[in-house]
């Protein structure tokens, strides 16, 4: 018996998957699996995973927070950066939050409320600032560590005198961080309230912070990962004299341990240089132990 | 070194990278579409399929062969998530969602790989590499194979027969994509990749927090990810992961991988039309936009404009450290531009312009390089429509490489077109008009941009996403499945129509008044076609979402 053209396409088709299943999708990725238990090749294919003293303590791929139970930092390790993960290789995660995320939703419950992007980058700014003794202010931040942005109220809409100036990411019992905003006073927000949609224009206010923050771009932003193993070299400085002083050890010798745990640009121009911080970390607690 | 320096060194090493392997390899590429010898296990393949490999196929038959293979594979692929739960290796994961399964496996078998699932807590391991990352090779395999195809439209004539689907689908995955594959997985594995069997790895942290540390056959799927221009992550995070992309020089290596393929094909279009130059001006055509395309992104990138940027001092929200600014740029550029969708950053969280790019990068049909085999069979449609506009110009009947640019021509030409856009727009404006869009995660401008970024991405078979948007329901899964699958289906019936009435002419000798398709006047006009007619469709669009928040 003949079978009729398309059902003999689709047997083939079918056969086809499957041959092509067991070619590609078992003898390839298992063959690359045996590659993978070579000698030099094995400790990379499972992991890149670190033993200290008998005990698995992480990968060196794989960045971790080094924070105590109750999610401080701990003084004493140099920090990662932040994680929209929290460093959890089970639910690795992006913020995703876009450029202009500049107001934060306040309910009245903290449970629901959620900060914008700037906010959480001025939050972290002002924490890292407060931690390693430098100056947390940046560009578009109030001092107390939230986006420094306005709701601005006119009369017409977008046009006319101004009615009305709201400081949006900040509640009682803050100060507005401008306390008029071209003569007309600032009111601090109150929870529950959508000043865009009662037609406030959204009004980031720069503030006169330095250009170029002390603290580094890369210590109040989330990487994509949220895993992110590396810190840049500007972020590990600022954390010298923290870690040095907790340690008692000389701030030179911790500037030295840094550099030894610093990658530059592969072929000296391939991405950018970075820290290792758990390889750094752990080098700490060889060299320099806490007694 | 500085940082823009080193950005702009790293984008010429691959230029020139890409320039010294394209011709050898593109011989290669062509050698193995249109050898008459099989090699014994390529014999034992048709065998088993119950093939033979010397009947030659008309268009209809290809086109059927393409549609039940791929129509098998989604069957196939969806049962697979669906039972993963039975299976070895299934990490103790439930079965995958109907709705989810339904969109992973044609997003799979598309070439598209859209990840609504975050795939170290949805897929096992088997279903990872004995499903997914097999639709990694084939999909890409059929592209090239429908491309190959088109091309033997142009180089035959008085003829038929198109060449035999089963025969160029198995000697593309085995005599391109597979050895490079091998050689990708292992250099990727020196660098850090994991390639195991294992279920993962509790270990305590130095300050006493826990941690569990991932396994899987990474590194296998993440080579064929990038070469097949597929993307779809291992990881929820995809090239971003330590474990996917564990170096800069990893990184490197990814983004040449993903450009390796589509700038060798003009290559083999050459060889095969018997004129290499107008295979090296299809490349000049893609190179110019790709150029102009990854300068743009990293300008805007680095330049850092938006108040978020400015507050933090660089657009680093979603970036790594060892990839930084611009090399993040540089892939992000590549994928887009291609029909990857792999991201080593994310991309809504880009500067307004710089997520603009990525955007345009879909918008502009994929075709510079675009993806494995898309990427040259949409500019060949592209290329038909310029001389047929030239045409127009001096009143003469167009024609492209001796062959007659008619109304048969020119209708499957401009449905081909026509497809994507009809699939972007209508379905962001049917999101909005169902509320749907309410999933997105940013407000304003930027939401608009996650949901026209969504539909743009499924029916370009890109991939990649504005990440903020929850794309887990019905309503999305459904939806942006649909796209996936009739923005890749029915261009590729509309190029081998094309290519059955291209084969069927017989060859008109070039006269005075034929226009030369390998000069840089030609290549001007490509250029200026594609990007006219993206504009003219996309940018009321882009007015709204990106160019709103950005200016």
């Amino acid at each position: 018996m003949r079978l009729p053209s398309w059902l003999s396409q689709h047997l083939a088709a079918l056969r086809a998957v499957l041959v092509l299943t067991v070619l590609l999708g078992l003898a390839y990725p298992l063959a690359l699996v045996a590659v993978g238990r070579l000698p030099g090749l094995d400790g990379r294919a499972d992991g890149s995973l670190v033993t200290v003293g008998g005990r698995t303590v992480g990968s060196s791929l794989i960045g971790q927070s080094f924070t105590d139970a109750a999610g401080d930092p701990v003084p004493r390790y140099f920090q990662s950066r932040p994680s929209a993960a929290g460093y959890d290789p089970t639910a690795t995660a992006a913020s995703n939050l876009g450029p202009e995320s500049v107001v934060d939703t306040i309910t009245s419950d903290e449970e629901t409320s959620t900060q914008s992007l700037l906010t959480q980058v001025c939050a972290r700014s002002r924490a890292v600032g407060e931690l390693d003794g430098v100056d947390g202010r940046r560009p578009y931040c109030t001092p107390d560590g939230v986006g420094a942005v306005l709701a601005v109220f006119r009369a017409d809409g977008l046009t006319g005198r101004i009615t009305r100036v709201v400081s949006v990411n900040q509640v009682a019992p803050a100060t507005p961080f401008v306390s008029t905003w071209q003569g007309v006073p600032v009111e601090l927000a109150r929870p529950n309230q959508d000043y865009v949609a009662e037609g406030g224009v959204i009004t980031p206010v720069r503030g006169d912070a330095p250009q170029r923050p002390a603290v580094p771009a890369d210590a109040v932003t989330a990487s994509g990962s949220g895993l992110d193993p590396h810190i840049s070299p500007a972020y590990a400085e600022i954390q010298v004299a923290r870690v040095a002083r907790e340690r008692g050890a000389e701030p030179a010798a911790i500037r030295r341990l840094v550099a030894e745990h610093t990658t530059g640009r592969a072929l000296g121009f391939l991405g950018a240089p970075g820290v290792n911080v758990l390889d750094l970390n752990l080098a700490l607690d060889e060299r320099f132990p806490v007694r | 070194m500085s940082t823009t320096t080193a950005g702009v060194l790293f984008v010429l090493s691959l230029v020139v990278a890409l320039v010294g392997v394209h011709r050898p390899f593109g011989d290669h590429m062509f050698r193995a579409v249109s050898g008459a010898r099989q090699s014994r296990v390529e014999r034992g393949v048709y065998r088993l399929v119950g093939v033979n490999p010397a009947a030659e196929q008309s268009w209809g038959v290809y086109t059927r062969s393409v549609l039940a293979f791929s129509a098998v594979s989604i069957l196939f692929l969806y049962a697979f998530q669906r039972l993963q739960n039975h299976l070895w290796l299934s990490l103790g994961l439930d079965p995958v969602v109907p709705h989810g399964a339904w969109n992973t496996a044609v997003s799979f078998v598309t070439n598209t790989n859209w990840q609504w699932y975050s795939g170290e807590s949805t897929m096992g391991h088997l279903v990872q590499m004995a499903g997914l990352a097999v639709q990694n090779f084939v999909s890409a395999a059929v592209g090239i194979a429908v491309a190959v195809a088109l091309v033997r439209g142009f180089a035959r004539s008085r003829t038929g027969e198109l060449g035999n689907f089963w025969v160029d689908l198995t000697r593309i995955t085995l005599r391109i994509l597979l050895p490079i594959a091998v050689l990708g997985a292992i250099a990727l594995m020196i660098g850090g990749a994991v390639q195991n069997l294992s279920g993962g790895a509790d270990v305590t942290t130095l300050t006493g927090g826990s941690q569990t540390i991932t396994g899987g056959p990474v590194a296998s799927q993440e080579a064929i990810k990038e070469l097949g221009t597929n993307g779809g992550g291992f990881y929820n995070v995809n090239s971003a992961h330590p474990f996917e992309n564990p170096t800069t020089w990893t990184n490197w290596i990814e983004i040449f991988l993903i450009l390796l393929i589509p700038f060798s094909l003009p290559r083999v279009f050459g060889r095969m039309v018997g004129q290499n130059r107008q295979g090296y001006a299809i490349a000049a055509v893609m190179a110019i936009l790709a150029l102009a395309s990854i300068t743009l992104t990293n300008v805007f990138e680095l330049t850092g404009h938006g108040t978020v940027p400015q507050a933090v001092g660089a657009a680093l929200e979603g970036k790594e450290v060892r990839f930084d600014v611009s090399n993040s740029a540089t892939f992000a550029a590549a994928t887009t531009l291609t029909s990857t969708g792999a991201v080593n950053s994310f991309h809504d969280s880009y500067t307004a312009l710089g997520g603009m790019m990525t955007l345009g990068n879909m918008m502009l049909g994929e075709v510079a390089p675009g993806g494995v085999g898309s990427g040259l069979y949409g500019l060949l449609i592209l290329a038909v429509i310029t001389v047929f506009v030239a045409g127009l110009m001096v009143g003469r009947t167009p024609e492209y490489l001796g062959k007659k640019i008619g109304s048969r021509e020119i209708k499957f030409a401009s449905m081909y077109f026509l497809i994507t856009p009809a699939l972007v727009l209508t379905g962001t404006a049917a999101a909005f008009a169902t509320g749907n869009n309410s999933t997105a995660l940013n407000v304003g401008p930027h939401g608009l941009s996650e949901v026209l970024y969504a539909f743009t991405s499924a029916s370009n078979n890109n991939g990649s996403a504005f990440a903020g948007i929850t794309v887990n329901t019905p309503w999305w899964n459904t939806a942006l499945g649909l796209c996936m699958l009739l923005g890749r289906f029915l261009p590729i019936i509309f190029a081998l129509a094309l290519a059955g009435s291209l084969a069927r002419q017989q060859p008109t000798p070039a006269s005075e008044g034929t226009l030369p398709t390998h000069r840089p006047l030609f290549v001007g006009m490509v250029v200026g076609v594609t990007v006219i007619l993206v504009a003219l469709t996309f940018l009321p669009a882009l007015a709204l979402g990106p160019l709103a928040e950005g200016l």
